[in-house]
């Protein structure tokens, strides 16, 4: 046959004959290249390479101050990759990810604040908000079956403008006021926005958060029935659909997990800051999203880890806050982070013909 | 085999309530299925019992993939009757067939290709251990009975942790299959099993199929190879125009008879005309128009 023609390298061997207990078709591959093709491998490899890096030019990077702070930023941005990579291998997108974290935080101030109520009121009522937004999304995804770009697309359009209309209409300013004395607050702080002391070093709560929801990310999606639907609805929604996964239901609460990241790093904001100005959050989505993707989740969906995307953050804080400490021109932070994407890309897209070579 | 059963089986089903062992497991009487104002089906009556191989054959756009989506759950008939072990039913997902034990085997094998062979084979369904919220996969059992019972189908397999996609598309067929087969399937259907196939991929197939006739299943047998089905087939049906042509017990039919009506006999005759006249074919070894029609 033509077909098989192709100058491909040999890596497999021609059928053999009859079954035999083992089958004997496939050769092992060595296992350094098999260990390589895990995509969580490969960019542990890079933020290993982007540590080392910047360990090297940037002298200051080596105290544990430095590495508290990069770490925070990394947890911020962590946080909310999490839900967003088990969207994406899920097989969808969610472009309202980076505003809908604003709109949370403005519910929760406003409602508080005009209410004079304790905060946790406003906290959970921003809860309700965010998983409330994340189902309409997957709602409609599942629903109308259009791509998941399009409909997040108008949400993201849409809560840019809700979050700057209705702070202005409500406080008739374009941020929340401070809430910094309401009941509740310290509490809350605590929870969202605290730090605390290790060997004279002040780490941020986020961070903690951080690694522990990765933990049950990880848990998740390897060991338990959900996990296995994420795969399934992401790599083939049909087939997954035909032999039994509840599809809709697992798309649906994927998106109102990212609602739930929103929630979680909104109130961060919230309680780090006092108050909220409602146009920030704009061009957050793709930072995610990018994190995710750097973390070896496949676009397409179907393919990806928590652990990946874990690395992908801290790579993230890590060129954004060593580009600081060695004293480089921040502006070059968005040209480092393409060159980290693009390369990701280029990896994952081996990993995919590797892993589907006949 | 079945000739006995096929002269009495009229007068069973309509007069007295079959014992349980000829009973068919699925049936349809004059079903039909609308799509808007196109009648993609109608008038089909169809029965699968346990232990049989029921063929349904037919041309592209005959409505086999109607039929079968009406059986599997992902459409519900418009018109006529679909029975489940006698009783009416109405399907609206795929979960209620296979929770009643009809499992579909589709054309694309409803694998998700980067996942892994054994995850593959527990999709939907399944092992888990621990109570909530800690219940997770009990994967060294799920492995462990992939790799038992895609043995006992005669499929080994080196590594089941590699992704399904990396298999030959018979090795595919043969794990969907098993996964059928373990999940308890009473009814299995195949859609076109060996359309894709190489003819000694489908020979492993359909060695497949008569196993899972051996074990008891009913097997619906989707194809348009006439000679495949003849292999296998106890029962041959024949859709044509979203409608049945021809149904048939194999003691009924031989295989010339079941490739003409398959291929539609004055359609035949007129190709066999064509063909007449692009060079000198020995037309007289083929069959005559009027015996194709007579039939």
């Amino acid at each position: 046959m033509s077909m098989t023609q192709h100058a491909e390298p040999a890596v497999t061997s021609p059928p053999a004959p009859g079954p035999k207990e083992v089958d004997g078709r496939t050769v092992e591959r060595p296992q350094v290249l098999r260990l390589l093709a895990r995509p969580e491998v490969g960019v542990f490899l890079g933020a290993a390479a982007v540590y080392v890096f910047f360990l090297i030019a940037a002298p200051p990077v080596r105290e544990g101050a430095s590495m508290a702070n990069i770490l925070y930023g990394s947890s911020t941005i962590g946080i909310m990759a999490l839900p967003v990579a088990l969207l994406m291998i899920g097989g969808e997108f969610d472009l309202s990810a980076g505003v809908a974290v604003i709109t949370s935080a403005l519910t929760a101030a406003m409602l508080s604040y005009q209410l004079t109520m304790n905060v946790w009121v406003g906290v959970i009522a921003a809860l309700v908000v965010s998983l409330a937004i994340g189902f309409l999304n997957g709602w409609l995804v599942v629903k109308t079956g259009l791509p998941s770009f399009l409909i997040t697309l108008g949400s993201f359009l849409i809560l840019q403008g809700v979050n700057l209309a209705v702070t202005k209409l409500v406080t008739g300013n374009v941020a929340t006021d401070d809430i910094s004395t309401m009941d509740g607050f310290s509490q809350a702080k605590k929870v969202f926005a605290s730090s605390f002391d290790v060997g004279g070093v002040q780490v941020k709560i986020t961070i903690v958060w951080w690694l522990v929801f990765a933990a049950i990310a990880t848990w998740v999606l390897l060991r338990t029935k959900y996990g296995n639907w994420i795969f399934a609805v992401g790599g083939n929604k049909d087939s997954a659909r035909a032999v039994g996964v509840p599809v809709a239901f697992t798309k649906i609460s994927l998106f109102m997990l990212v609602g739930f990241g929103a929630w979680f790093i909104g109130m961060h904001q919230l309680f780090s800051f006092n108050t909220v100005q409602s146009g920030e959050g704009v061009g957050q989505e793709l930072i995610f999203i990018s994190a995710a993707v750097i973390g070896g989740c496949l676009l397409t969906g179907g393919a990806g880890s928590a652990i990946g995307p874990v690395f992908g953050a801290f790579m993230f804080g890590m060129v954004q806050q060593g580009i600081v400490y060695a004293g480089w021109n921040p502006d070059w932070f968005k040209a480092f982070l393409g060159v980290m994407l693009l390369g990701a890309v280029l990896i994952n897209l081996w990993v995919q013909r590797t892993a589907t070579r006949r | 085999m079945t000739g006995k059963e096929a002269n009495t089986h009229g007068a069973i089903l309509q007069d007295t309530e079959p014992e349980d062992g000829d009973r068919p497991t699925v049936q349809l009487r004059n079903a039909g299925k609308a799509y808007g104002n196109i009648r993609a089906l109608h008038g089909v009556d169809l029965a699968v019992r346990p232990g049989q191989v029921t063929c349904v054959l037919g041309d592209n756009g005959a409505g086999k993939s109607t039929l079968i989506k009406i059986i599997s759950g992902l459409h519900q008939h418009t018109e006529g009757e679909f029975l489940v072990d006698g009783e009416p039913v109405h399907f609206t997902t795929p979960r209620q067939a296979l929770d009643r034990g009809i499992a579909t085997v589709y054309q694309d094998l409803a694998v998700v290709p980067l996942m892994p062979v054994w995850r593959n084979f527990f999709l939907g369904s399944e092992m888990t251990k621990g109570p909530w919220p800690f219940r997770r996969l009990d994967i060294e059992k799920m492995k462990k009975t992939a790799d038992e019972e895609l043995r006992n189908m005669g499929i080994v397999l080196d590594n089941l942790d590699q992704p399904i996609g990396t298999l030959s598309g018979g090795q595919r067929q043969c794990v969907a299959i098993a996964r059928a087969v373990y999940f308890g399937a009473r009814v299995l259907i195949l859609d076109e099993p060996t359309a894709a196939l190489g003819v000694k991929q489908s020979g492993v197939v359909l060695k497949y199929v008569a196993a899972a006739r051996e074990r008891g299943l009913g097997v619906i047998f989707i194809t348009h190879n006439p000679h495949h089905a003849y292999m296998v087939g106890d029962h041959f049906s024949v859709l044509r125009l979203g409608t049945m042509e021809l149904s048939a017990e194999r003691s009924e039919i031989t295989l010339e008879e079941l490739t003409n009506h398959m291929a539609g006999g004055t359609e035949l005759a007129a190709l066999k005309h064509e063909l007449s006249q692009v060079r000198g074919l020995d037309v007289d070894e083929l069959p005559d128009a009027r015996d194709l029609t007579a039939l």
